[in-house]
């Protein structure tokens, strides 16, 4: 269980009566790149959610860093500040991009210059040194999406949970953005874990990809698996 | 026409040369009216705010309960309040009526309706994604609610705005719990309704051009706000 980030036991999530996800068994190792990947509605934003502490499942067992998530939400809190997570269409505060980025060490009670000196580090790893003072707003879609995956970094989590981080990017910017994602995971360690329609992208970013059909985990494919397949 | 030139030289003049009697009403004023509104927004927007993201049981009859309470009548505040500290009441013992403590309680009574049901509308119209985004990176409870009310400051402070105008402008029920005292209870608008039925109206239109004045200034003073807090 030491190598292990996330463990699934029996997972099942249902809306309305009708069951989105059925995971009998899902493994990530530390310090892995994971793309989970699916049409829509194939549960990868539920799967997501469910690990990030976000939604809670109907019924099974979560183990983050070989411990149980409790049921009850009593470590919930402790456990999701070692996580941070990056929305599908992110959402940015009404200020400048530095307090985006710092979002997450202010609320952790950092001091305002060990928050100046992260919000410097983590703006540069994403290609945007220099845009402190921008007010978020006036930002474009990929540029946006890079100061929310900031954002995420800047609290050095042990786990970065990204939901379709180019869904709303123009093609242009895809391959920044994929560099960003493997560049963080070198440097830090950081284990991520990203949703995806692109097979393609999965193959160029992840270790390891979950393909996801109807709730249920259809394949498990490693990129040397993957490789082998797309040589035929 | 005249009256109205004269009240506006008058007001200056009352301004300008300092006027003991007129600084103590405007003062008075603002401090009783200051007061209300600190208080109903201390307790109004969590409430709205409680109302605005919250599900429950009897949410939208108690929307339409506040919605309803923002016209409140000043002058059945002033009924209401006055039933409960004049000396037969059961607050009598505080002997509050006649002081500008009954004066900032009628007009928290008002004021606070106003800033409940505009910061259920503030909140209510909150991206669902600013909570999410908060608790996705670690906020806790007191944190992600901060977030949401700081994300709706520009209409909360509209809110605040709003309930400090309603209380600054009413008549009815300082005058009823109030009882214009000069030098003690007398603010702006008692002092204008007083002097206008003593057939003082230069005198009267020149308290009432430092209402305006005075509201004014405290305006510019939140959009102050608004702009250095964006």
């Amino acid at each position: 269980m030491d190598n292990y980030q996330f463990a699934v036991k029996d997972l099942t999530k249902f809306y309305n009566g009708k069951k989105v996800l059925d995971i009998p068994y899902l493994i990530i190792k530390k310090g892995t790149v994971h793309g989970v990947m699916g049409p829509n509605g194939s549960g990868k934003t539920t799967l997501l959610s469910i690990l990030s502490l976000l939604t809670k499942p109907t019924s099974g067992r979560v183990y983050f860093d070989g411990l149980e998530i409790d049921s009850h939400g009593n470590n919930e809190f402790r456990l999701r500040r070692e996580m941070a997570m990056v929305l599908q269409n992110p959402f940015l505060l009404n200020t400048t991009v530095e307090k985006n980025v710092a979002y997450g060490l202010r609320i952790r009670g950092l001091s305002k210059r060990e928050q100046k000196q992260k919000v410097v580090e983590c703006l540069d790893l994403v290609g945007l040194a220099g845009f402190e003072k921008r007010r978020a707003h006036e930002l474009s879609g990929g540029e946006a999406q890079r100061v929310a995956i900031a954002r995420g970094i800047a609290v050095t989590p042990k786990v970065l949970f990204l939901d379709e981080p180019t869904a709303n990017v123009d093609k242009t910017h895809i391959d920044v953005l994929e560099n960003i994602i493997k560049e963080l995971n070198r440097r830090y360690r950081t284990t991520v874990i990203f949703t995806t329609h692109d097979l393609n992208q999965a193959y160029r970013v992840a270790d390891e990809i979950v393909v996801l059909s109807e709730g249920k985990i259809k394949e498990i494919l490693t990129t040397q698996v993957f490789r082998l397949k797309a040589e035929g | 026409m005249d009256y109205i030139l004269v009240g506006i030289w008058k007001a200056c003049e009352l301004i300008f040369s300092l006027d003991r009697e007129v600084f103590g009403i405007t003062l008075l004023s603002l401090r009783v009216s200051a007061m209300a509104t600190v208080f109903a927004s201390l307790v109004g927007i969590p409430i709205g705010f409680i109302i605005g993201t919250e599900d429950f049981l009897g949410k939208r009859p108690l929307i339409t309960l506040f919605n309803t309470l923002m016209a409140f009548p000043t002058v059945v505040v002033g009924l209401l309040l006055y039933s409960f500290i004049s000396r037969q009441g059961p607050l009598g013992h505080l002997g509050l009526l006649f002081t500008p403590w009954a004066m900032a309680i009628g007009q928290f009574v008002l004021a606070t309706p106003i800033i409940v049901a505009l910061s259920i509308s503030a909140t209510q119209g909150i991206d669902p994604r600013v909570r999410l985004t908060a608790l996705s990176m670690g906020a806790n409870t007191l944190q992600t609610a901060l977030t949401v009310l700081s994300e709706a400051r520009f209409a909360l402070i509209s809110a605040v705005i709003a309930g400090f105008g309603r209380v600054i402008t009413e008549v009815g029920c300082a005058l009823m719990v109030g009882g214009n005292i000069r030098g003690y209870t007398r603010i702006l608008t008692t002092a204008i309704a007083l002097e206008t039925s003593k057939g003082e109206f230069a005198f009267s239109l020149a308290l009432g051009f430092i209402l305006l004045a005075v509201a004014f200034l405290v305006n510019i003073f939140f959009h102050w706000l608004q702009g250095r807090r964006g």
